[in-house]
């Protein structure tokens, strides 16, 4: 499964029909060993130009029963369409290749150029312009998203922050560990829900680690498997969660920006006027999310599923998200 | 029961076999985990060290918060967690966020003792 000749030979085929019978694939490469996509960097060369290109396809290029939660590649790659054709810094979409087919379930799309790691660009010399520009362009790009019509978008799953709760706390009840500050933020987040906002397209993971960012700033948001019809306000304070700073708290923004900031860019490119007061909310369910999440890659050791040493130890770090959920409890009502 | 070697000596020498002997010989993945192991023990022997102290610390502020006495540990803390589901207790009860915080500052201190959220939270 996953191994590169055995894509090779279709993947020549596609270049030949795309780019010309002189197309070669060079340098195909796995990028991720992640479980649930494969990701393939390659090259094309063609007669009188060169094609920087990433293959992303379902583990040996069938789709195994999916989360709930993530879409399908087919999903992904009209996402990617229709967010670039509103603007949205995504990479382009080449070819999308149906189930059965001899490529197996996946699609192409342009390499953009740039950086992903979290601490790289929050500490490398390389992004210093970028990061004084990333909090605006994060705004601007996020207000982008939020402004794609509903209507004529593919079909998504709907999930509000009330789903949420819901699905998290079932999942948590059912691990029998009790957690009082995940109850308390369960009690509390239930206590407290704000009125829902007009429900939009929502990217669900939009967070430094699936931004490429180049020297000047955002180049290309990635990663929409967990795209969904949502809150904006989900959106915003995933950003925001402590988890996704990478040990430069102090910038609540992504661990590069302050909240104003990007809230002005926000409302400035169209997004509705939020105050970082309105974010809390979803920033404690952000938090809370991630906490259990890792109580569920945990399960996976627990259960037998995983025996790695890293799905045990990764249970050490739910500690991390309920301190978090202590600081915003400690914070709210500071924020203007 | 005698304890020589102790189980932190124990751990300290498997730790030192991954660190100095075992992980410079793997590469890519094998490497990754070996990293993962060290920490893992790294966890056990602060756990070892700040564990006894701090569970009865906890327990003693579980007893004062809930008006019980006796209980286990484990038991105290399912008892909140009802309290806390049933809107008995919640941030406005005395006592109930710095118990929390107390708490998972350390827990943090034996799981992952250079988070972020922990220097966040000392301040």
């Amino acid at each position: 499964m996953g191994n590169g000749i055995e894509i090779e030979k279709p993947l020549t085929a596609w270049a030949h029909a795309h780019f010309g019978a002189g197309a070669r694939v060079e340098g195909l490469k796995r990028l991720s060993g992640g479980a649930s996509q494969e990701t393939w960097a390659f090259d094309v060369a063609a007669p009188g130009a060169a094609h920087a290109l990433i293959l992303r396809r379902a583990p040996g290029g069938v789709a195994a029963a999916r989360s709930s939660e993530a879409v399908s590649l087919a999903t992904e790659a009209a996402l990617l369409g229709a967010t670039s054709k509103a603007g949205v810094r995504v990479p382009e979409v080449l070819h999308v290749s149906a189930p059965g087919t001899a490529l197996g379930e996946s699609f192409v799309m342009r390499r953009v150029a740039g950086e992903t790691l979290g601490r790289k660009i929050l500490r490398d010399d390389e992004y210093k312009t970028a990061r004084t520009r990333l909090t605006r362009d994060c705004g601007e790009a996020l207000a982008g998203i939020h402004a794609i019509p509903t209507a004529g978008l593919v079909e998504l799953p709907r999930s509000l922050g009330e789903d949420q709760i819901t699905k998290y706390e079932a999942i948590y009840r059912g691990f029998g560990m009790p957690r009082p500050v995940l109850e308390l933020a369960f009690a509390w987040l239930k206590a407290n829900a704000p009125s829902p906002a007009r429900p939009v397209l929502v990217h669900g993971d939009f967070r430094l680690g699936n931004l490429i960012v180049d020297e000047n700033g955002l180049a290309a948001v990635l990663d929409w498997e967990l795209a969904h019809i949502g809150d904006p306000r989900e959106d915003i304070a995933w950003l925001c969660v402590n988890s996704w700073r990478f040990g430069h708290s102090e910038k609540r923004v992504g661990g590069f920006g302050d909240l104003p900031e990007m809230l002005d860019a926000y409302a400035a490119a169209g997004g509705a006027r939020y105050t970082p007061a309105e974010i809390d909310w979803w920033e404690i369910l952000g938090s809370l999310k991630w906490g259990v999440m890792c109580m569920i890659m945990y399960s996976a050791y627990k259960t037998g599923a995983d025996p790695s040493v890293e799905r045990a130890a990764i249970g050490r770090r739910v500690s991390e998200n309920e301190i978090d959920l202590i600081n915003l409890f400690e914070g709210l009502g500071r924020h203007a | 029961m005698h304890d020589a070697p102790s189980a932190k000596e124990l751990i300290e020498a498997v730790k030192a076999f991954i660190d100095k002997t075992a992980a410079p010989q793997l590469t890519g993945h094998a490497a990754f985990h070996a990293r993962v192991a060290s920490n893992a023990l790294a966890t056990v022997l602060r756990e070892l060290e700040i564990r006894p102290v701090a569970e009865a610390e906890e327990k003693a502020r579980l007893d004062a918060l809930l008006g019980t006495t006796g209980d286990s540990t484990n038991a105290l803390n399912a008892q909140l967690c009802e309290a806390i589901r049933t809107g008995q207790m919640d941030l406005s009860t005395a006592g109930l966020l710095p118990h929390l915080k107390s708490t998972t500052i350390a827990q943090l201190s034996v799981d992952q003792p250079g988070y972020s959220g922990l220097r966040s939270a000392a301040r």
